[in-house]
């Protein structure tokens, strides 16, 4: 039984690693004021594009690099139609998913079936790596792993405690507040959401490059809308989300451990789902308590010579 | 706005430079549809307070929002300390040493004021929060504001957000301050605090601008006033010179009468009845607490107090759009505690909410929206189909007996002014013929013409024998409409009494929750009054 968790643990974590880049980069847009339901579209295209470069290449480093800026270009639309020309927020992010979702089959033709020659190796962290139980659970990830992990003290602390984080919490919360003290609103909207964009394609290059590693048609499978939700089970909030993230990971490898135990399959596949369900109606009532909810101008779009 | 450069070499007109800060020549700014200045001219000295006075929609407001750079004028230019000034953006303002302060706080609620006091500064990378905190205790000591800089802005009375507003302006080196409409959230003790403030801050050196629609202010906080009219600037006065009914009449381009004729009239039995309402306010913290209360037919109740004090919640408490969590409602003696809203104003509650849009539909005519109260009954309603016909008589109707100014009934309501459309709203309130009718902020927003109207409304259906609960944040207005006064803090009642016994210096202490009169004896005082002499004590 020890082993049994042990194993799910361990697996949990790169399970749960595309959602926490894509957690990351959305409670950055969203805390700018703009809602991106376009994650899942960023992700699968950063699936296929990181898959297809690192496979034609042999690098894997610029299969991620292209990874981010392909879905760094798909948030740059997003920030247009949403912020430029004041599209419904929803509209221009729903597009965004159904865009990357044909997109991405289209362009991962060639690649199914193929297996990813070069790898990203795992880092055996020195000595921690040794250590009985833990360091078999812990420490022998591969760098995007680490970097995922190390990008949630990093993205706290610019968000609470520089002025560029008290700008774009600003800008979500108040714009005319943040306009009429000089901050530039939409520059700080297209960067949140673009920044949010690269994150969500680094997301999904993982699953493709490392967690797989292969290109699997729709290998993103509902990723994109779990990060919406655990965005929301965050309080958006980047430490919340890496607990968001591996939680859901966890459940992810549940679903195919608990199969062989003769649970139905379609039952399991409801599992992450219902655990949203459970999640937003949990996290909904917790962040009316203390008072923190979506920030305010989330999903309003912003133009200074209105009357 | 051309902005070529021989201009800006050009020195300001030499009569003023010595004096004047700021002028601005000839400033036109159009809307679609309005022109919001129409050439206005306004020179404002250094270190002087400086009232402009107007109407609502004079272009009081726009004229500051084009010196801050929020707009940009069609015509005109402006000089500050004698050079020729393009301003594009309240960035440029800033950097010319003005800050403003909008009636609308722009506030990041759910940040400190600290983070809001720096937030757009480009110092350093890093948030300073020590060095800034520092800074705005020195500020705050300086100019005798008192604010937590730690404190989170929805944790701030009106008062202290506004402190924040001038902390930001000033920290940023604001030399010149706008302030709009600054006393318009203010219960009387924070607007003599602030008068205090902005007397400190001009024996500094620093000068002052304030819009306000209340001579009283422009009497007494003013050096000089300038008197705006549709657009156009009518008079700049020395204040000391000048006098309300004067400024009044130069305000409104006639003469104003400062009276209501209220008549005398006979209250009947009680028609509200209150007993212990308690409620919760949207984020479930309570906002009634206890409330008592009775209001008797034919008699107007005021309810005065500062905004945010219980009094959304008592109103959606009564029409039932918010359940009670403790305690008893009646109309008529008829508990209405929990039944739902369409019984209670088929028992004759009736109500005209502080926020207009919670009861209309902006994209809807006139005529539908006269008709969304009694749409179900007939003649208007048959069945499952409407009576267009009894529908346009009904409306056309109102539409000639309530004096409401609009191209015909199909009109979208939202196209109308605001007086309009607040008379529209009480159109359909009254035409209910309600028992018991709830007017909260009934004027706010609107000019002295459609204010007046308003008022004789009011007083008609207390004329009629209805029950009327008012309540506004206009002491002026509560006072002489009401035949008693309540006020409430914190979802409390902490005094009642008579409108002609009114003090205004334990108002204002019972507005701030400092003062609190025992329920006892400001019962008996209110039963022992001339006023509700025959009622059964």
């Amino acid at each position: 039984m020890l082993e049994f968790i042990l194993s799910v643990l361990r697996a949990a974590i790169p399970a749960g690693t595309p959602l926490l880049y894509g957690t990351l980069g959305e409670v950055y847009a969203e805390r700018s004021g703009v809602l991106n339901l376009g994650v899942e579209g960023m992700m699968i295209m950063g699936a296929v594009s990181g898959f297809a470069v690192a496979q034609t290449t042999g690098n894997v480093w610029l299969g991620i690099l292209a990874a981010a800026l392909v879905g760094g270009l798909l948030a740059l639309i997003h920030a247009f139609a949403s912020v430029s020309l004041r599209v419904n927020q929803v509209v221009s992010g729903l597009a965004l998913t159904m865009l990357g979702l044909g997109v991405s089959s289209m362009m991962g033709k060639k690649f199914v079936g193929q297996p990813l020659a070069a790898r990203l190796q795992p880092i055996n962290i020195p000595v921690l790596s040794d250590l009985p139980l833990l360091g078999e659970l812990l420490f022998r990830f591969d760098v995007l792993v680490y970097l995922g992990i190390l990008l949630v003290p990093i993205l706290w602390f610019v968000l609470y405690k520089t002025r560029l984080g008290v700008t774009l919490r600003s800008v979500g919360e108040n714009p005319s507040a943040a306009d009429s003290l000089g901050v530039n609103v939409v520059r700080v909207r297209y960067m949140a959401v673009v920044f949010g964009g690269m994150l969500a394609g680094v997301g999904g290059a993982y699953l493709s490059i490392s967690y797989a590693p292969a290109w699997i048609e729709g290998m993103t499978a509902g990723a994109g809308w779990i990060v919406i939700a655990l965005t929301i089970f965050a309080i958006w909030d980047p430490r919340r989300a890496l607990l968001g993230a591996y939680l859901f990971g966890g459940v992810r490898v549940l679903q195919f451990r608990l199969q062989p135990l003769g649970i139905s399959p379609n039952l399991l596949n409801m599992l992450p789902f219902l655990l949203t369900i459970l999640v937003l109606w949990v996290s909904s009532g917790q962040a009316a308590k203390r008072r923190i909810g979506a920030p305010a101008a989330l999903m309003t779009a912003y133009a200074r010579e209105e009357r | 706005m051309p902005d070529d450069q021989s201009a800006i070499m050009v020195a300001a007109p030499q009569d003023t430079v010595e004096t004047a800060t700021i002028i601005m020549r000839g400033i036109i700014k159009r809307f679609p549809g309005v022109v919001a200045n129409d050439g206005a001219n306004l020179e404002v000295r250094k270190g002087e307070i400086h009232a402009l006075l107007g109407e609502n929609g004079a272009g009081k407001t726009t004229l500051m929002n084009v010196l801050y750079g929020i707009y940009h004028p069609d015509e005109g230019e402006i000089w500050v300390d004698g050079q020729r000034a393009a301003i594009h953006s309240p960035q440029d303002a800033i950097r010319l040493g003005i800050g403003m302060i909008h009636q609308q706080f722009r506030l990041v609620q759910t940040h400190s004021v600290t983070e809001n006091v720096i937030l757009g500064l480009k110092e350093s990378f890093f948030f300073p929060e020590r060095a800034a905190r520092k800074r705005i205790l020195e500020l705050t000591e300086k100019y005798g504001m008192k604010v937590d800089p730690d404190a989170r802005i929805w944790q701030l009375s009106a008062g202290e957000q506004q402190r924040v507003e001038i902390l930001k302006a000033l920290y940023r080196g604001a030399k010149i301050l706008i302030l709009d409409e600054p006393t318009s959230m203010l219960t009387p003790g924070e607007t003599k605090d602030l008068l205090n403030t902005l007397r400190r801050m001009t024996a500094e050196g620093h000068t002052v601008v304030f819009i306000t629609h209340k001579l009283e202010e422009v009497i007494e906080a003013s050096d000089r006033v300038t008197v705006l009219r549709q657009g156009k600037v009518i008079a700049t006065l020395e204040t000391a010179a000048t006098g309300e009914s004067k400024l009044a009449q130069l305000m409104v381009g006639r003469e104003v009468l400062f009276h209501l004729d209220k008549k005398q009239v006979d209250t009947g039995p009680v028609v509200l009845e209150i007993d212990k309402l308690s409620a919760l306010n949207d984020k479930g913290m309570t906002a009634v607490v206890d409330l008592s209360l009775e209001v008797h037919a034919g008699e107007i109740l005021g309810i005065a107090g500062v905004a945010g004090n219980g009094q959304r919640e008592l109103v959606e408490a009564i029409t039932g759009l918010r359940d009670a969590t403790g305690g008893r409602i009646a109309v008529n003696g008829q508990d209405i505690t929990h039944v739902p809203p369409r019984a209670r104003i088929e028992r004759g509650v009736c109500c005209v909410p502080g926020e207009r849009w919670t009861a209309l539909i902006p994209g809807m005519s006139i005529a539908d929206n006269l008709i969304l109260k009694n749409y179900l009954q007939p003649p208007i309603g048959r069945g499952l189909f409407l009576d267009r016909a009894a529908i346009a008589a009904y409306a056309d109707g109102l539409i000639k007996d309530y004096a409401i100014m609009t191209p015909d009934r199909r009109t979208p309501i939202k196209m109308l002014s605001g007086g309009n459309i607040q008379r529209a709203l009480l159109a359909r309130e009254i035409a209910c013929q309600p028992a018991l009718l709830i007017a909260a902020h009934p004027t706010s927003g609107l000019d002295v013409g459609a204010t007046e109207t308003i008022w004789q409304l009011l007083l008609a259906e207390r004329e009629r024998g209805t029950a009327v609960l008012l309540i506004s944040e206009d002491l002026e207005e509560t006072l002489s409409l009401s035949d008693r006064v309540a006020v409430i803090f914190e979802g409390q009642i902490m005094g009642l009494f008579p409108a002609k016994d009114a003090n205004l210096e334990q108002i204002s202490l019972m507005m701030a929750g400092a003062l609190r009169l025992p329920v006892r004896s400001t019962l008996r005082q209110a039963q022992g009054s001339a006023y509700l002499a025959g009622e059964p004590a």
